[in-house]
């Protein structure tokens, strides 16, 4: 087995909007408890978050805004006020000490990272993290605080690595391009539905960096009704180009288990053969770049009972080196939350073959998608050329 | 909005007896296409735009002769009495002039002094800020009768969501001219109850909207 940290303790619950709110961090007790059901994941491999402190927060956050966030978490902020910094709206509600909450999910992926960094583990996981909306100074998307941008400023400040940060949420990952756009040691990817018509809206091709950071920050958007093969094959090409042409110390992937046709929020109609693949190619590229220095952490993924679980279980699978399983899921687990599901619990590893209907455009979709993908790569194959 | 507040105020000029090699470095250095030529009591004598200097310049595939060309003055180059704008022309009147008379740009003049530039860009810029595709949202179609009080209807719907609306824009509906299609950006990532209560209410509503698949 690889050494590899799972960052998690109940302390990560706290982060919690609502009932009814669709981001729920009941994921991450549902994902523990399937990989314990197969004897996956030791005592000895789990690892307790600490909080992050202001001034790790203030790497990427205004202080004015922090304070904002810990009177709202204690009732005192008005809700004209709160609303200027994003919370206090649907998607992002004020709840009972949110400051505490969101810096205990910080604080998890620089746990993660300093497990990496400092050696004690080839990779580590924190599925708590991985909010990638959060920008400077506002709530946005469900986000508060922006674990990745904090851990990536962290990195590059006490460990001066150069971090390639790989987001395949279904979602752009607009918090973090945002913060290392000008920034030429920090290469930001998000693979994406296409913002037409999804959250936030952005993410274009065009969208590449600015200033000295101009080249580092890559995009492909992909069409609503993206299925797995077309996903993989811009993840696979993209991603691999990509590492190849910047050689980062250290990988940093976000893993939004929200592109799979079950999830409510998004269009593209990935199955678990996608979650399968997406780490291995991780790590593969943290081995052959970074001598294995890779961390991941989790992200979008609303349906938490058929998706996310099996699809986050993977990564752990992956990265210690476990045998991916296949066939039916533990009995006791499905046993354990059937009864709580508000829909059937799938029975198996894999998802069932088809799991939908066909889409009547698949070949056109596959084909845009290459040809967002080549556009978006142009960029390092005309310089590839050029040094040759 | 009107032409004041989407001009850039700063404009790089040249003058009539600058030369061809001029304008292209400017061009180049300011990443710029277009340049308004002033004349010395600083009134507006032309415009050259990369357009009239790649006529002027001889092919780079003829190899590398130095001509005089170069130095040709501007003045014989440059498009004399160029369409102008006022800064308070308003931006739907200019967007017209440019799509009819496909000019790249307007210089904007002001009591006989050039005061700044609007450009397709420029213009371009004005209205994916319209669609308001710069800011965090969704963006849903609803399909709906083109009768009195229907906007009422759907936005009712998202104030009972407390959901901001960034941009509203009609279009015609292709299909059926007694329809119109709302195409709604609204801050929020998780659109579904709204959704939900548009259809309760009667609407129809497209997300995604991808003509011949119906999800």
């Amino acid at each position: 087995m690889n050494k590899a940290s799972f960052v998690f303790s109940d302390g990560q619950l706290g982060y919690k909007f609502s009932d009814t709110h669709p981001f729920n961090q009941k994921r991450l007790v549902l994902t523990a408890d399937l990989l314990k059901s197969i004897g996956a994941l030791p005592d000895s491999a789990i690892v307790r978050p600490r909080m992050a402190t202001d001034e790790e927060l203030a790497l990427i956050h205004d202080e004015r805004y922090i304070e904002i966030v810990k009177k709202a978490g204690r009732g005192e902020v008005t809700a004209d006020i709160a609303e200027n910094y994003g919370i206090g709206t649907e998607d992002t509600p004020i709840f009972p000490d949110m400051h505490e909450a969101s810096a205990m999910l910080v604080g998890g992926t620089l746990t993660a990272v300093d497990e990496v960094m400092e050696g004690r583990a080839r990779h580590a996981l924190n599925l708590g993290g991985g909010l990638h909306h959060g920008f400077r100074g506002k709530a946005s998307g469900f986000c508060v605080y922006n674990d990745s941008s904090v851990a990536i400023r962290y990195m590059q400040k006490k460990y001066g690595a150069r971090v390639l940060y790989i987001d395949t949420d279904a979602h752009h990952g607009d918090g973090v391009q945002w913060s290392f756009y000008d920034d030429p040691d920090v290469c930001t990817v998000s693979i994406h539905e296409t913002g037409r018509y999804l959250f936030p809206g952005t993410g274009a091709i065009t969208e590449r960096g600015s200033g000295k950071g101009y080249g580092f920050s890559f995009n492909f958007p992909i069409d609503a009704f993206t299925e797995d093969e077309s996903f993989l094959e811009i993840y696979r090409t993209g991603v691999r180009e990509i590492a190849e042409y910047f050689k980062p110390d250290v990988i940093l992937t976000q893993n939004g288990a929200d592109a799979h046709f079950f999830d409510p929020l998004t269009h593209l109609y990935s199955t678990m053969n996608t979650y399968r693949e997406i780490p291995k190619l991780a790590l593969e590229l943290a081995e052959e770049f970074c001598d294995g220095r890779w961390i991941a952490v989790g992200g979008g993924g609303y349906d938490i009972w058929r998706v996310v679980p099996r699809a986050w279980s993977l990564i752990w699978l992956t990265m210690s080196g476990q045998p991916l399983p296949a066939g039916p899921l533990p009995e006791e687990w499905l046993d354990k939350y059937g009864p709580e599901s508000p829909v059937p619990l799938m029975p198996d590893w894999e998802d069932p073959d088809p799991l939908y209907e066909p889409i009547p455009r698949k070949a056109e979709i596959t084909e845009k998608n290459r040809h967002m993908m080549d556009k978006a790569l142009h960029i390092i194959r005309s310089e590839q050329k050029h040094r040759e | 909005m009107i032409l004041e507040e989407i001009m850039s105020a700063e404009v790089y000029t040249l003058a009539p007896e600058d030369s061809i090699r001029d304008a292209l470095r400017l061009m180049e250095e300011k990443k710029i296409r277009h340049l308004p030529v002033l004349s010395g009591d600083g009134s507006l004598a032309g415009v050259v735009t990369d357009r009239d200097i790649k006529e002027a310049v001889p092919s780079t595939l003829i190899g590398k002769q130095e001509s005089d060309l170069y130095e040709t003055p501007l003045s014989d180059i440059m498009t004399r009495n160029p369409m102008v704008g006022h800064p308070l022309d308003f931006v739907e009147d200019a967007a017209v002039l440019f799509y009819e008379t496909q000019i790249g740009c307007l210089p904007v003049v002001s009591s006989g002094k050039l005061v700044g530039i609007v450009t397709e860009t420029d213009l371009l810029y004005t209205y994916i800020e319209l669609t308001g595709a710069s800011q965090p949202g969704s963006q849903m179609e609803v399909r709906v009768p083109d009768e009195p009080g229907v906007l009422f209807g759907v936005t009712k719907v998202f104030l009972g969501h407390n959901a901001n609306v960034l941009s509203v824009l009609v279009y015609p509906d292709k299909n059926s001219s007694d329809h119109k299609v709302l195409v709604i950006r609204v801050k929020t990532m998780n659109p579904l109850p709204i959704i939900e209560d548009l259809r309760k209410e009667g609407y129809e509503v497209l997300w995604p909207n991808v003509p011949g698949i119906n999800r």
